[in-house]
């Protein structure tokens, strides 16, 4: 029994460590576009492990760029940035998608591969990773993980053939197939009517909570931001203007930032 | 006008290095096998009507269009020889190839540009897929294979349709009319022919797959990237059998 307490004090210690472990680092991040379109003029920012932060921000102010530029999609003009302890400026195109395996990025759009159906749409992805995989194991993944979304019905539908709900969903269940350490959403939520937006919102607190994941959300949806958030910060100007949690942010001195949650 | 110039050349270059990274990743797996089939069949078996509709009228109207003049100096029954020798060596390698153009190209152009548009593309690329060689890779490759046999089908076609008009105004039986063609036929006249036809099909794909890729966002840059690769892919035909002209004359014309 002792030695079972020995064992599992040093877990649980852990576990408290791990929370404060840096899974994204940020510093001084700058993008330009064209001559004079300076979109980001020095974010820093650090998401710690399991937690969701939550930017956001006007249009047009550097959040998906933000993102995009962790992924590698765009590349920043200056700056640095860490994602498991790896700069992932520096890395060569093939540690990069080592990285990128870890790492999930659900678009605004869902980005479903319209030319194939969804059961497709799932499988390729798992196929291109996981060539071990027999076909049985990847039809039974591909359930799973249309289960965890609730659209199990849905596996030999068009992405033409589903609402834009249900296109999202689908496009997270493809995101956590490969079950990824950090998920970055790109405005989930935009453009969905409030009751699925709701759905969407309570589907990435299960998945922070059955995955135990990362995440950053960008998001104009403060019913999606009130309901995921652990923490909460707004760009403006290309840098990050303020910083906390909802309930202190919502009270915040500053009007700008007030405006977002009335 | 020395901004489009320079624009002009800026997008050269650049449709250069996208076709020099085609190069590049063409022999580095994964090998897309499945895919390509796939785009071998969308290419080659889906444009087998259009083709042969096209090659059948071409073969008819030339021979139609000839027989008056060949008639006048005597000469009709040198009337299946000019056509097959006019269609293998020309008209069915670029009339072909300019449907193929219209067809190929402009689909592939909005089909990459869709893609890229609604963040397929990006999708592909944060899952660590490599969407060159998934996308772009199989489909210039099957548009380089394909477009040879498109236009081989196409001769076959044009020269049935040569017999048909042949026989419109006179009666010639099928194996007289066929060995007439192998009589006028050598194996110069089908070489260079063919291996222009593969050039035809790899700019093609290249220049179907450099629109889609590089199309701006908006909805609108779909149409713009369609419209922009049935141009270009047609302007390159020309060019590129203008070239190919000029070196069969030099090497194989005595």
């Amino acid at each position: 029994m002792i030695k079972e307490k020995e064992n599992i004090e040093p877990k649980t210690k852990k576990t408290k460590e791990e929370s404060k472990t840096p899974m994204i680092v940020i510093k001084d991040l700058h993008k330009t576009f064209g001559k004079d379109n300076k979109v980001l003029q020095g974010v820093n920012l650090t998401v710690n492990k399991g937690e969701d932060l939550v930017i956001l921000g006007r249009s047009g102010s550097g959040k998906s760029v933000t993102i995009k530029c962790i992924v590698g999609l765009i590349e920043p003009d200056k700056g640095e940035i860490k994602v498991f302890d790896e700069n992932v400026l520096n890395l060569s195109k093939k540690d990069l998608n080592e990285i990128r395996v870890r790492i999930g990025f659900l678009f605004q759009s869902g980005a479903l591969y319209d030319s194939m159906s969804v059961r497709e749409n799932l499988a390729f992805t798992l196929r291109k990773h996981k060539s071990e995989l027999t076909a049985e194991e990847i039809e039974s993944e591909v359930i799973e993980a249309l289960d965890n979304v609730g659209l199990a019905d849905a596996i030999d539908k068009m992405p033409s053939e589903l609402s834009g709900g249900m296109q999202k969903r689908i496009g997270l269940a493809r995101t956590l197939i490969l079950k990824p350490e950090i998920i970055l959403y790109d405005e989930p939520t935009t453009g969905l009517d409030t009751i699925t937006s709701r759905e969407i919102s309570e589907l990435i607190l299960d998945i922070k909570h059955k995955q135990k994941t990362t995440s950053i959300i960008i998001t104009h949806d403060m019913a999606c931001a009130k309901l995921t958030a652990d923490r909460i910060m707004v760009l403006k100007d290309g840098k990050i203007h303020a910083e906390g949690t909802y309930e202190e942010l919502e009270k915040d001195e500053d009007e700008w930032v007030r405006s977002f949650f009335e | 006008m020395i901004l489009t110039l320079r624009n002009t050349f800026t997008e050269i270059g650049n449709a250069t290095l996208f076709a020099k990274q085609f190069f590049k990743e063409v022999f580095v797996p994964p090998y897309e096998a499945k895919e390509l089939l796939k785009q071998c069949y969308i290419i080659g078996y889906k444009s087998l009507p259009l083709v042969a509709i096209t090659g059948f009228i071409m073969g008819l109207v030339l021979t139609l269009q000839s027989r008056p003049t060949l008639v006048k100096f005597g000469a009709e029954s040198w009337l299946p020889g000019m056509v097959a020798l006019s269609l293998i060596r020309e008209i069915a390698p670029v009339i072909t190839a300019l449907i193929c153009a219209g067809k190929i190209s402009s689909g592939i152009g909005a089909e990459l540009g869709s893609m890229k548009v609604t963040e397929q593309i990006d999708a592909m690329e944060v899952s660590a897929i490599n969407p060159y060689n998934y996308l772009v890779v199989t489909r210039i490759l099957a548009c380089t294979l394909m477009v040879p046999l498109l236009v081989f089908f196409a001769d076959a076609i044009g020269i049935l349709g040569g017999y048909i008009g042949v026989n419109i105004h006179g009666d010639v039986n099928f194996y007289r009319y066929m060995t007439q063609i192998f009589q006028s036929l050598e194996f110069l006249d089908l070489f260079p022919a063919t291996i222009k036809t593969f050039f035809f099909g790899f700019f093609i794909g290249m220049i179907g797959c450099y629109k889609g890729f590089n199309a701006a966002n908006g909805t609108e840059s779909v149409g713009r990237a369609a419209n922009s690769a049935v141009v270009t892919a047609s302007l390159a035909i020309f060019i590129l059998d203008m070239v190919a002209v000029q070196i069969t004359d030099l090497f194989f014309v005595q």
